[in-house]
């Protein structure tokens, strides 16, 4: 387990991906094939069943080391985890281990039934022979989550870069149903439990941000206008029988939204679909706030399935008939895709609606409306146009609304990376909560260099305090700051989250005492819901 | 009549007239060590350890009052006897005995009990009440044998070698840098900042033995510091210098990396749990060799680590002190370093 604690700490040393998915490469180099396919298994949240509860092994780490429980919590307050905190009190152990993590993972599951003596004694003695760090794992596998920053994608990006397959394939094959008692590390990252065949996914179409007049793109009837949704872009897959869904960011989520399941018995074979997963009940899109509550989780209540429903708004049909449909023009695809599924009523999966418009005026207009039915503006798709790979400029605009804005105060300033590695970029501001500011938002860029270079030398004049990097700053610059979204946050003191903040520009004609308060921005978040 | 006072100025002793590591100038302050947190400018005379006098006098200004004693040795103030014991906290560290009329108090100052190599190491004594430090005062603080520690920085300089990496460990100027100077010497070269470079010829000067250090010029090429080991203090942490190193890696000396949430929240790419403090069991044990009937719990974590005192049957009081709050040296930008790099 030697090798698998390391790995664990080269990873949380690092911020930088590229550091982390050398770790990992390293690692899949090297360790013992059984212990790569529980990495890839606890990684990925295959997590074996708790033989132990957690309460046990507190009780049984206070017993042995003699701290009175009000210390083992005040130990646990500032190490700030249960795994880590039993690891560090147990005194040094006496004996060592070579045992490898697979071999840990089938003795610890091997206890499943057996009655707590045996357990008990069977944890003190893994604990008398493992260093504190091999110890902290060693807890981690009985009681929780690897929360190491380790996402599915960099995880196959490592499998992909080591092993020289492709990563979709790789992908398609640690998301699938394997057992990691049973599957060898050749056998899962090749895909033998599945067919990789039928789930690979076209690159995703992009647009560009319009920065004209929409005039300028000529006549409205060669465009086809439609709603801009703000969730997760993704596409559904259906071949030879089988159903994926793929998100943007590469991931398979397939499990991750049962309600678009049915999916499976709608769609002939050989069909790919493009659209938004979005929370959406009674074919009204709900906000993003909302679909966050479903998002990155590996089990779904019942409670989450009925307050965040899903949906899918179709945009395009990217396969038909087992052919890649993408250099028919959207006009055909269009068509296509209403015979298709333009028939399914009471459904969560619809065709994103076309906007009939005669005048780029009239659309102007209805633009403004976009947010009461939780769009962020307008796509603008030529009807001639292919659906190409990636980002190309010309065929498909977003014409996005404008953001919300708030005045804010910035409180910390923290040192940017790579060109602006020296100076102060990387900015934290507050509103106004009664005679306190609370913080709101971190925010990076919108600044000119010659703004950058002012408010780098601001800082350095009216340092407060210095935690790390962080300088704590003289709470006088004003900027209004940009966003796209306000949701309720239980995890920022101010009690809600900004989405995608960003600097507008910086208000040199206000005075600290001129800005926003909590109080402007609750009211927002209610007038959202 | 107690021997001290706890005062806003800092530990008092009205028998004798003067205070023990003073926060604000008075006339006489017995100081225990040479970090900025226990000496301040401003005071009419002081009284330190031999070595530490060359230390505050480079540190703070050539022109202090300074009188010394070796450990052992004893001075008397208005009827009160002063004497100085090793406290194997940095090189000068004293604990500080007061002796009045049958009654003694020790103040700690800052100590650990392992000995480090290069500081005269810590010796109980035997006393009626103890002021203790309490920087770890939880029992997750346990130490791992500063050889377990050296050795895995030694690794983590050759693999960042091998891997064309500058290996920059952050380590206190005074006192830490010592320690690692001693501890990692004898194969890699060890290249120092300025103002590890000054205090190292202080300390040499003052009979010292410490191996043998590259002072950093701009003529040093970034190819040598690469090959190297480099030491800088604190303040330089996020200096455009580092950054402008060859694939700079930082490492981090300090006792607070024993825990994880700390060692990413510092941003380091590594953390090396070596401090100069106490951890738990020395505490302990350093507590319970003074024979001490009360026990004085300063800086750290003086609620918890009195109550368990209080619990073990030994009286115990927390002492707020101007620095206790905060995370001591070990993390504090180290103003006086910086002013030397001007």
């Amino acid at each position: 387990m030697k090798r698998f604690a390391q790995l664990i700490q080269q990873l949380e040393l690092s911020n930088k991906t590229n550091d982390k998915i050398a770790a990992l490469v390293n690692y899949f180099n090297h360790a013992d094939d059984k212990d790569k396919v529980w990495v890839i298994a606890l990684f990925t949240g295959k997590k074996p069943k708790r033989p132990i509860k957690s309460a046990l092994l507190k009780y049984w780490a206070i017993n042995i080391t003699e701290t009175p429980e009000w210390l083992f919590a005040e130990s646990y307050a500032n190490v700030g985890d249960l795994s880590e905190t039993i690891a560090l009190l147990l005194p040094p152990a006496e004996n060592t281990s070579d045992f490898q993590l697979h071999k840990w993972v089938e003795d610890l599951h091997d206890l499943e039934g057996k009655d707590d003596e045996t357990k008990k004694e069977f944890i003190l003695s893994a604990w008398n022979k493992l260093e504190t760090q091999e110890r902290f794992i060693f807890n981690k596998l009985i009681s929780g989550n690897f929360r190491i920053g380790v996402s599915n994608k960099m995880l196959v990006n490592a499998l992909a870069k080591q092993s020289s397959l492709d990563s979709a394939q790789i992908m398609h094959s640690i998301m699938g149903k394997w057992n990691p008692y049973e599957i060898t590390f050749h056998e899962l990252i090749n895909g033998i439990h599945v067919n990789t065949d039928n789930s690979w996914p076209y690159p995703f179409c992009l647009a560009y941000a319009l920065e004209q007049e929409p005039e300028k793109l000529g006549n409205i009837s060669e465009w086809q206008a439609e709603w801009k949704w703000d969730g997760i872009r993704g596409q559904i897959v259906k071949r030879n029988g089988e159903l994926f869904i793929w998100s943007r960011g590469e991931e398979l989520v397939t499990e991750q939204f049962p309600e678009l399941h049915f999916m499976i018995d709608v769609l002939p074979d050989g069909v790919v679909l493009d659209g938004e997963i979005l929370a959406v009940q009674d074919k009204q899109v709900l906000s993003f706030s909302t679909l966050q509550q479903r998002l990155n989780r590996k089990t779904i209540s019942k409670k989450q399935l009925e307050d965040a429903p899903i949906g899918f708004f179709v945009y395009d049909i990217l396969e038909y008939e087992a052919e890649d449909f993408r250099e028919e023009p959207l006009s055909i695809r269009r068509k296509t895709l209403e015979g298709l599924i333009g028939g399914l009523a009471e459904s969560p999966v619809m065709i994103s609606p076309v906007i009939n418009c005669h005048s780029w005026e009239e659309l102007a207009k209805l633009r403004q409306t976009s947010r009461s039915i939780n769009s962020e503006g307008i796509m603008l798709k030529k009807l001639t146009s292919h659906y190409h790979s990636g980002r190309k400029r010309g065929d498909w605009w977003k014409w996005k609304i404008n953001p919300y804005t708030v005045d804010a105060v910035m409180i910390y300033a923290q040192k940017g990376s790579g060109r602006r590695a020296n100076f102060f970029t990387d900015y934290t501001f507050a509103v106004r909560d009664g005679e306190n500011l609370v913080t709101i938002a971190k925010a990076y860029s919108g600044l000119t260099d010659k703004e950058i270079k002012e408010v780098n030398g601001f800082v350095t004049r009216n340092a407060i305090e210095k935690f790390g990097p962080v300088r704590t700053v003289k709470p006088e610059l004003v900027f209004e700051i940009a966003f796209e979204g306000i949701a309720e946050s239980k995890r920022h003191k101010a009690g809600l989250a900004l989405r995608f903040p960003r600097i507008l520009r910086w208000r040199k004609d206000k005075k600290a005492d001129e800005i926003n308060t909590l109080e402007d921005l609750r009211q927002l978040l209610q007038s959202t819901l | 009549m107690a021997l001290i006072e706890f005062t806003k100025r800092g530990i008092y002793c009205k028998q004798g007239d003067f205070y023990i590591d003073p926060w604000w100038p008075v006339d006489y302050a017995v100081t225990t060590h040479g970090h900025s947190d226990h000496v301040r400018f401003g005071n009419k005379y002081y009284l330190c350890h031999t070595l530490t006098k060359p230390i505050i006098k480079r540190r703070i200004s050539e022109d202090l009052n300074v009188e010394t004693l070796e450990y052992g040795e004893s001075i008397i103030r208005n009827g009160v006897n002063i004497s100085f014991f090793p406290a194997g906290h940095i090189i000068g560290s004293a604990q500080v005995r007061l002796a009045y009329k049958g009654e003694i108090c020790v103040i700690s100052g800052d100590y650990k009990i392992e000995d480090d190599g290069i500081t005269t190491p810590f010796e109980p004594v035997k006393c009626h009440s103890f002021v203790s430090e309490s920087t770890f005062g939880l029992p997750v603080y346990k130490w791992q044998k500063q050889e377990v520690v050296f050795n895995g920085i030694k690794s983590w300089v050759s693999d960042n070698i091998i891997q064309q990496k500058t290996s920059v460990l952050i380590a206190y100027s005074l006192g830490k840098a010592q320690r690692l100077i001693k501890n990692l010497a004898g194969g890699i070269p060890i290249y120092v900042h300025n103002s590890i470079a000054n205090l190292n010829e202080v300390i040499i000067d003052a009979g010292v033995k410490l191996p043998k250090t590259i002072r950093i010029t701009p003529e040093t090429t970034k190819d040598e510091l690469q090959k190297g080991i480099v030491i800088v203090p604190p303040a330089m942490r996020d200096s455009r210098w580092i950054k402008n190193l060859a694939q700079p890696v930082t490492g981090i000396c300090s006792g607070w990396m024993q825990v994880r949430a700390h060692r990413r929240w510092q941003s380091a790419d590594a953390g090396f749990a070596l401090s100069d403090h106490a951890d738990w069991p020395g505490l302990m044990e350093a507590i319970t060799a003074t024979g001490a009937e009360k026990v004085y719990v300063t800086h750290g974590f003086t609620a918890a680590f009195s109550r368990f005192l209080n619990d073990a049957g030994i009286e115990a009081a927390e002492v707020l002190t101007k620095f206790g709050q905060e995370d001591d040296e070990e993390n504090k930008v180290d103003l006086v370093d910086q002013n030397e790099n001007k």
